[in-house]
C-alpha cells in the first residue's frame, strides 16, 4: 500500500458492490423486518432537548486573577459590558494557537519523512507558519495579562474549540498520513482561524479595545496568509496526484 | 433449580428486614446497625442511569477522581463476582443479583464523565487518583510491609502523570495543571523505564486474613480494583491515539498496570473463602462510597455516592445472611464494627515528596524491597529487553519540565508576540 499517494486503487471492501450475492440477500432482509416501534429519527431530537433542557453548561470564565482585572471587570459591567465574553473567546483563541504550534510541528515531520511536491510546502514556510502561531500565542498571553485575566485558564470556548478540532491534530499524527492528507487537516484550521481571528477583533473593536483590534489585525492578516499557503499546497498536491496516477507524488525536500 | 429459589427467598426475606437508609452522619457508620436500601428496592431507568455529568472545567479535580475510582471499585466487583459464578455453583444466582444492580451503579457512575473530557484528560485524572488515594492509603495502613507496597507503586504512578502530561503538552498543546488543578506535582518519579520488573518480582507477600486489621483488607481490594480499572482503560483508550508515541506510551504503561495489579491483587490472601472476600469486597464498596460522599462538593454527584452508600449497605447485609447460613460463621469475624476514617481525597504533595526522596531508587526482588538488585538480575534482564527498541516515556518526556501555559509558553514568551522582525502592535 502506498503512502506517497492517497488515491491509488487497491482492495476496499466498505462499499456494497464488493459482494453482489451478500449485499443482495442482506438489503431484502432489512426491507422484510418490521421495526419494533413506529416513527423516524424525531424521538433522538426529543431525547436530545430533554438533555439539552437539563444540562448546566460546559463551565464558566474564571474570576479575574488581579485586581486590576476586577477593577476592568467592574468597569464593564457599568458600561454595559460583559467582559468575560471578551475572556473566554481570547482564552479560545490562545488555546488554538497553542495547538497550532504542534499541528506545524507535526507537518514538518512528515515533511521529513514524504517531501514535498511542486508548489507544495517547504521547510522554511512551514517553520515561518509555526513561529506565527507561536508569536499569536504569546499576543493572547500578554492580552490576557494586561486585562487582568489568568492566560492558563482553560476557558470554555477553548474547551469547545478543542473538541470541535479534535480530528485535526489526530489527521497529522497518524503515521499513515502523507504530508499531502495533513494540508486537508491544516486548512480546516486555518479555515476556523480566519473566521475567529475575524470575530475577536471585530468583538474587540465592539468593547472599545481598539488598540487591540489592531494588533489583533496584524495576527490576522498573517493567518490570511497561511489560509493561502494552505490552499495553495493542497490544491497542488491534489493536482500532481492526480496528474501522476501510477508513481510517487513526491520529491525530495528542500 | 434449588439455587434461585434459595436466593429469591432470602431477597424477599432481606426486603422486609430493612429500617430507613442511612443518612449523611459520617462519623463512624456501624456496618452492622446500618442496612442501607434492599437490593429488590434498587431500581434504575435508562434515563437515570445516564445524568448530568460533572464539568471538566469548575468541577475539583477530585470529583474527577471519585468518579474514576468509584467506576473502578464496580468495574471490580461485577469482575469478582464473575470470576466466583465460574467457580460456585451454589453461589451463582446470589452473585447474579448483587452484580447487576452493581453492573447498573457503575453505568451511572462512569457516565458521570463528561463528554468533552478526552481520553487523555480522563488518563491524567486515573494517574491523579492512583497517586493521592495510595498515598491516603500508604499513610493510613498498619501493616508496615503494605504500607510499603502502597508508598512503591505510588511513586511509579507519580511517574505516569508526568509521562502522560509530557504528552498532553507536546501532542496537543493543552496544559496538564488544567486537569490537575495544582494539587499534584508534575514531575518525574521512578522512571517508567525502570518499572518494568519480571512476574516474580511483582508477587507479594500477602496479609494473612486470621490476623490483619479489616482496614489493611479494604486497602488492598480497593487499590487493587482502582488499578485494573487503570489497565482496562489503557487497553481500550490506548490504540484510540493516532500518535505513535501516544500508542506506545499507552502500551507502555498498561504493562505497568498489569504488574501493579499483579502486585496488589497479591496482598489479597488466597485463602479467605469466597464468601468471605465478597464480604469484604462489598465493605471496601461502602467505604469507598462513604469516602467520596465525605469529601464531595458537586451535590449531583454527591446525591449519587449517598445513593449508593445505602446500596453497598444493602448488598453487605444480603452477603451477611449468605455468610452466616451458608459458612456458619459471624460476619463480625471478618468485618469492623465501624468504618475507619474516610480515605483522604486531598493533596498529599509532603508525603509523595518525602517519600520521593527516600524510596525512589528501591528495587523489588521477589516480594521483597531492596536498595539495589544483584547483577544480571532477572528483571534488569527483562526490562532491557522491553527498552531494547527505545523507550517511549523517555522519548515522550525528553527534557520535559512543566511549566504553567504549557512548555510552549517559554518559549512564546522568549519570542514575544513579534512577527517578521515586528511588534504586533
Amino acid at each position: 500500500m502506498s503512502k506517497d499517494t492517497v488515491a491509488d486503487m487497491g482492495l476496499n471492501r466498505t462499499g456494497i458492490k464488493t459482494s453482489p450475492i451478500d449485499s443482495k440477500d442482506i438489503v431484502q432482509e432489512a426491507q422484510r423486518a418490521p421495526p419494533s416501534s413506529p416513527g423516524d429519527a424525531q424521538g433522538i431530537h426529543r431525547v436530545r432537548q430533554q438533555y439539552a433542557r437539563e444540562a448546566d453548561g460546559l463551565g464558566h470564565v474564571p474570576p479575574p486573577s488581579s485586581l486590576k482585572g476586577v477593577a476592568k471587570t467592574a468597569a464593564g459591567l457599568l458600561k454595559g459590558q460583559k467582559s468575560t465574553v471578551f475572556i473566554d473567546k481570547l482564552g479560545e483563541r490562545l488555546a488554538f494557537e497553542r495547538t497550532g504550534v504542534r499541528l506545524y510541528e507535526g507537518a514538518l515531520s512528515k515533511l521529513e519523512v514524504y517531501g514535498s511536491w511542486e508548489g507544495g510546502p517547504s521547510r522554511e514556510l512551514l517553520t515561518k507558519i509555526l513561529d506565527d502561531e507561536l508569536s499569536h500565542f504569546a499576543l493572547m498571553t500578554e492580552t490576557l495579562q494586561g486585562l487582568g485575566a489568568d492566560p492558563t485558564a482553560m476557558t470554555p470556548s477553548a474547551d469547545l474549540s478543542a473538541v470541535i478540532s479534535q480530528g485535526v491534530p489526530a489527521a497529522i499524527a497518524d503515521a499513515r498520513t502523507n504530508l499531502r492528507q495533513c494540508m486537508e487537516a491544516l486548512l480546516v484550521a486555518e479555515l476556523t482561524d480566519n473566521a475567529s481571528w475575524e470575530l475577536l477583533i471585530d468583538l474587540a473593536r465592539g468593547l472599545g479595545h481598539d488598540t487591540l483590534a489592531d494588533r489583533f489585525q496584524l495576527a490576522l492578516d498573517a493567518e490570511a496568509e497561511h489560509l493561502s499557503l494552505v490552499k495553495g499546497w493542497l490544491a497542488a498536491g491534489v493536482a500532481t496526484e492526480a496528474r501522476a496516477p501510477l508513481e510517487s507524488a513526491s520529491v525530495p525536500a528542500p | 433449580m434449588r439455587e434461585q429459589g434459595a436466593a429469591a427467598a432470602l431477597l424477599r426475606r432481606m426486603g422486609r428486614a430493612f429500617p430507613p437508609p442511612f443518612k449523611e452522619h459520617l462519623v463512624a457508620l456501624d456496618l452492622f446497625q446500618e442496612k442501607g436500601i434492599p437490593l429488590e428496592r434498587q431500581v434504575f431507568t435508562w434515563k437515570d442511569l445516564v445524568r448530568r455529568p460533572y464539568s471538566k472545567l469548575d468541577d475539583d479535580a477530585f470529583t474527577r477522581t471519585r468518579v474514576i475510582l468509584m467506576n473502578g471499585i464496580e468495574a471490580d466487583a461485577l469482575r469478582m463476582k464473575h470470576i466466583f459464578a465460574r467457580l460456585n455453583r451454589e453461589l451463582r444466582p446470589h452473585l447474579a443479583l448483587v452484580r447487576r444492580a452493581e453492573h447498573h451503579q457503575q453505568t451511572m457512575v462512569n457516565w458521570l464523565n463528561p463528554p468533552d473530557q478526552s481520553p487523555l484528560e480522563t488518563t491524567l485524572g486515573f494517574e491523579q487518583l492512583a497517586i493521592e488515594a495510595t498515598a491516603s492509603v500508604a499513610i493510613h495502613e498498619p501493616d508496615p510491609y503494605l504500607a510499603q507496597t502502597y508508598r512503591f507503586g505510588m511513586l511509579e504512578d507519580f511517574d505516569h502523570l508526568y509521562r502522560y502530561s509530557a504528552l498532553y503538552d507536546r501532542v496537543e498543546g493543552k496544559d496538564p495543571n488544567n486537569l490537575i488543578q495544582s494539587y499534584s506535582d508534575i514531575r518525574p518519579g521512578r522512571p517508567t523505564s525502570l518499572e518494568h520488573r519480571h512476574p516474580l518480582d511483582d508477587v507479594r507477600t500477602p496479609y494473612d486474613h486470621k490476623t490483619a486489621d479489616p482496614l489493611s483488607k479494604l486497602h488492598a481490594i480497593t487499590i487493587t480494583a482502582s488499578e485494573f480499572q487503570t489497565h482496562d482503560y489503557y487497553m481500550t483508550v490506548g490504540p484510540q491515539f493516532a500518535d505513535p508515541v501516544a500508542r506506545q506510551l499507552y502500551a507502555e504503561i498498561a504493562s505497568i498496570e498489569e504488574q501493579h495489579v499483579t502486585q496488589y491483587g497479591s496482598l489479597c490472601d488466597p485463602d479467605e473463602s469466597m464468601l468471605e472476600k465478597w464480604l469484604l469486597h462489598e465493605a471496601a464498596e461502602v467505604y469507598n462510597y462513604y469516602s467520596c460522599l465525605a469529601y464531595e462538593t458537586n451535590p449531583h454527584v454527591k446525591a449519587v455516592w449517598q445513593r449508593f452508600v445505602d446500596y453497598e449497605l444493602g448488598h453487605l447485609h444480603y452477603v451477611m445472611e449468605l455468610f452466616k447460613e451458608m459458612e456458619q460463621r459471624d460476619p463480625a469475624e471478618v468485618l469492623p464494627r465501624t468504618l475507619p476514617e474516610p480515605i483522604a481525597f486531598k493533596e498529599h504533595r509532603e508525603f509523595v515528596r518525602k517519600v520521593l526522596a527516600q524510596e525512589v531508587d528501591m528495587r523489588s526482588n521477589g516480594p521483597d524491597y531492596v536498595a539495589r538488585l544483584p547483577e544480571g538480575h532477572r528483571s534488569s534482564i527483562y526490562q532491557a529487553q522491553l527498552n531494547s527498541e527505545g523507550s517511549p516515556s523517555e522519548t515522550v518526556a525528553a527534557g520535559y519540565h512543566w511549566r504553567p501555559g504549557t512548555e510552549l509558553a517559554a518559549k512564546a514568551e522568549r519570542m514575544g508576540s513579534v512577527q517578521e522582525g515586528r511588534r504586533l502592535q
